[in-house]
């Protein structure tokens, strides 16, 4: 069983390799490369929200965070176009997450509806302070990044496919180690009950933080890489509240808090966006079809499409070993059932 | 010295004292029963002890040190668990993991560790084993019954090997024999040295357990004893039927 896995993956792996030296149209490789941007980004919103159930909304900080950084590291270094901005996403990634250290810890002395309002907040006054502050950035005039003109048309999409697959990788490693570790144990224990969790010894404050912090430094690489990547950026579309609801439909789509729950939504859903795009030319349908694409899902799978799946398979599973469960345990729990109820009526005193 | 005391807690809620002036003693080694009428602050002073309700005044001591408005997780870890009265498990993750979320004792070596290391793993089915529910490990925990969550509370509470355990209600709801089976591990462990206070309704239960038993009323300490010494006490017979 282990081994079928590991086949699996490995196969996996090698057709996201192949495909673009396959599917060699630079239409086509420019849909996957945003697939990839989409799917590393909610694989690490997901190791924060999709493990703690903290929804957070205003992950597009960091991905302009990082942006921003990318593109003023570029500026201030004279750094040439080609491979070097490349070596510079892990610094742009570092910034984010320091970034994500203040907003996170402000953010995170709130629960629920009020977290995720909270976020919201960070989002537009980063946007705000992109638009104002324009000795660091210059307002809506926005900020250009070294444009590497020697790599031809056919050509140009490959570094850029690669690299996002290298930060995806790294981000599915990450949130496969966190899933695996006593770490991921106590975020999946304050998803269920924080406050039980507490009560266990788990330090919820600096375990959800660093698992903000994490989720911050992937999606500002991602941020970082897309910047170069269009060669300019502006606050709108570097702070864009699209992007927020995007990575977050990706991981419900796909399962949230499940490893690859993340990029099955993006799979489906980046490309579906892009096709709708084109059949749909100027007119503004796509929007909608989009909607009813999104609402229909919502309906038939309400949870996310891997824990749906693993749930069919489990009653699957269960249906077929329904004779070998053993009568002692059925009996003991259906005489449980009825004295629960009689004794929860007389729960008063009897001295 | 005695391991667990509280001393002269006092705890409003808007215009309601729920404790007032509340002093009890926990001895190294008993199993002492917290009894009382509905609403008598039972439930309020063990929150106060484990630090899930800050008080307005006095001081909660365990082994000497004053633990009086600290934090669940500091409390814990100095070696008091507890379960509660609605029981808390984490209905999402299975059985098993439940075991595990209170061994996490390492602190920031927690980021570095599998969850699963051979010994902890051996120490939790030991411990499912001891209350009987071994066969639902891979389970999700919703999927308990009631009395198999109660099961549940306490063997996670044991894994972290706590000093004291606060049990609050832990025969309420379960059936007669789960009960029965429920008062041996209690002595078991307590053979083992482990301290208990019981929060209890279920009189046959505390009487038959308890070493020593505390009646609150109103928020007030109004008795103390052995069980027998205790039912008799016109005190205690007149808070319980009433004025």
């Amino acid at each position: 069983m282990k081994i079928i896995r590991i086949a699996l993956l490995i196969l996996l792996l090698a057709a996201f390799i192949a495909f673009p030296l396959v599917f060699s149209d630079p239409a086509i490789t420019e849909v996957a490369v945003f697939t990839l941007f989409f799917a590393a980004a909610a694989s690490g919103w997901n190791i924060f929200s999709g493990y703690t159930g903290y929804i957070a909304l205003g992950h597009a900080v960091y991905f302009g965070v990082g942006a921003y950084a990318m593109a003023l590291l570029c500026q201030d270094l004279n750094i040439p176009a080609g491979y070097t901005p490349f070596l510079l996403l892990p610094v742009a990634g570092l910034i984010a997450a320091a970034f994500a250290v203040p907003l996170g810890w402000i953010a995170l002395r709130t629960r629920r509806h009020t977290f995720v309002v909270i976020t919201i907040a960070t989002f537009f006054i980063m946007q705000l302070m992109a638009y104002n502050l324009r000795f660091i950035t210059q307002g809506s005039a926005g900020l250009s990044l070294p444009i590497p003109f020697d790599w031809s048309a056919d050509f140009f999409n490959l570094p850029f496919y690669y690299v996002a697959l290298a930060i995806l990788l790294l981000a599915l490693g990450t949130s496969w180690w966190v899933r695996n570790s006593k770490y991921g144990l106590g975020l999946l224990a304050i998803r269920d009950d924080e406050d039980r969790a507490l009560g266990l010894g788990v330090k919820t404050g600096p375990f959800k933080l660093i698992a903000f912090v994490l989720s911050a430094f992937f999606v500002g690489m991602i941020g970082g890489l897309h910047a170069y990547f269009n060669g300019s950026i502006f606050p709108p579309f570097a702070f864009d509240a699209l992007f927020d609801v995007a990575i977050a439909l990706m991981a419900f789509l796909g399962g949230m808090g499940t490893l690859f729950g993340p990029i099955l939504g993006a799979l489906i859903l980046v490309p579906a966006q892009q096709y709708l795009t084109i059949i749909s030319g100027e007119t503004g349908y796509n929007l909608i079809m989009y909607g009813v694409l999104f609402l229909v899902i919502i309906l038939l799978l309400p949870q996310g499409i891997i824990p749906t799946l693993g749930k069919m398979w489990h009653k699957w599973v269960a249906r077929r070993s329904i004779k070998e469960i053993p009568p002692a345990v059925a009996t003991t729990t259906a005489q449980e059932a009825l004295v629960t109820e009689s004794t929860a009526k007389k729960d008063e005193v009897n001295l | 010295m005695s391991l667990l005391e509280s001393e002269n807690i006092s705890k409003a809620f808007g215009g309601i004292h729920a404790l007032d002036t509340c002093s009890i003693i926990v001895e190294e080694g008993t199993i002492t029963g917290l009894i009382g009428p509905n609403g008598s602050g039972k439930t309020t002073l063990f929150n106060i002890i484990t630090g899930y309700e800050r008080s307005d005044t006095g001081i909660v001591r365990f082994n000497g040190h004053t633990i009086t408005n600290s934090t669940p997780d500091k409390v814990f870890r100095l070696g008091i668990g507890r379960t509660f009265q609605l029981t808390r498990i984490f209905p999402r993750m299975t059985v098993l993991e439940n075991m595990h979320v209170a061994a996490q004792r390492q602190g920031t070596r927690a980021l570095l560790s599998r969850w699963s290391s051979k010994h902890e793993q051996k120490r939790a089915l030991e411990l499912l084993d001891f209350v009987g529910i071994t066969q639902l490990k891979d389970m999700p925990a919703e999927n308990l019954s009631y009395g198999q969550k109660k099961l549940l509370e306490f063997a996670f509470i044991l894994i972290a090997e706590p000093q004291v355990i606060l049990l609050d209600e832990p025969a309420g709801g379960i059936n007669p024999v789960m009960i029965a089976q429920l008062s041996e591990r209690i002595r078991t462990l307590n053979k083992q040295g482990v301290t208990f206070l019981v929060v209890e309704h279920n009189m046959e239960f505390v009487m038959g357990l308890c070493n020593t038993v505390t009646v609150l009323h109103r928020g007030t300490k109004i008795a103390e004893g052995v069980p027998g010494e205790v039912r008799n006490n016109p005190a205690v017979l007149e808070a319980y039927l009433g004025d």
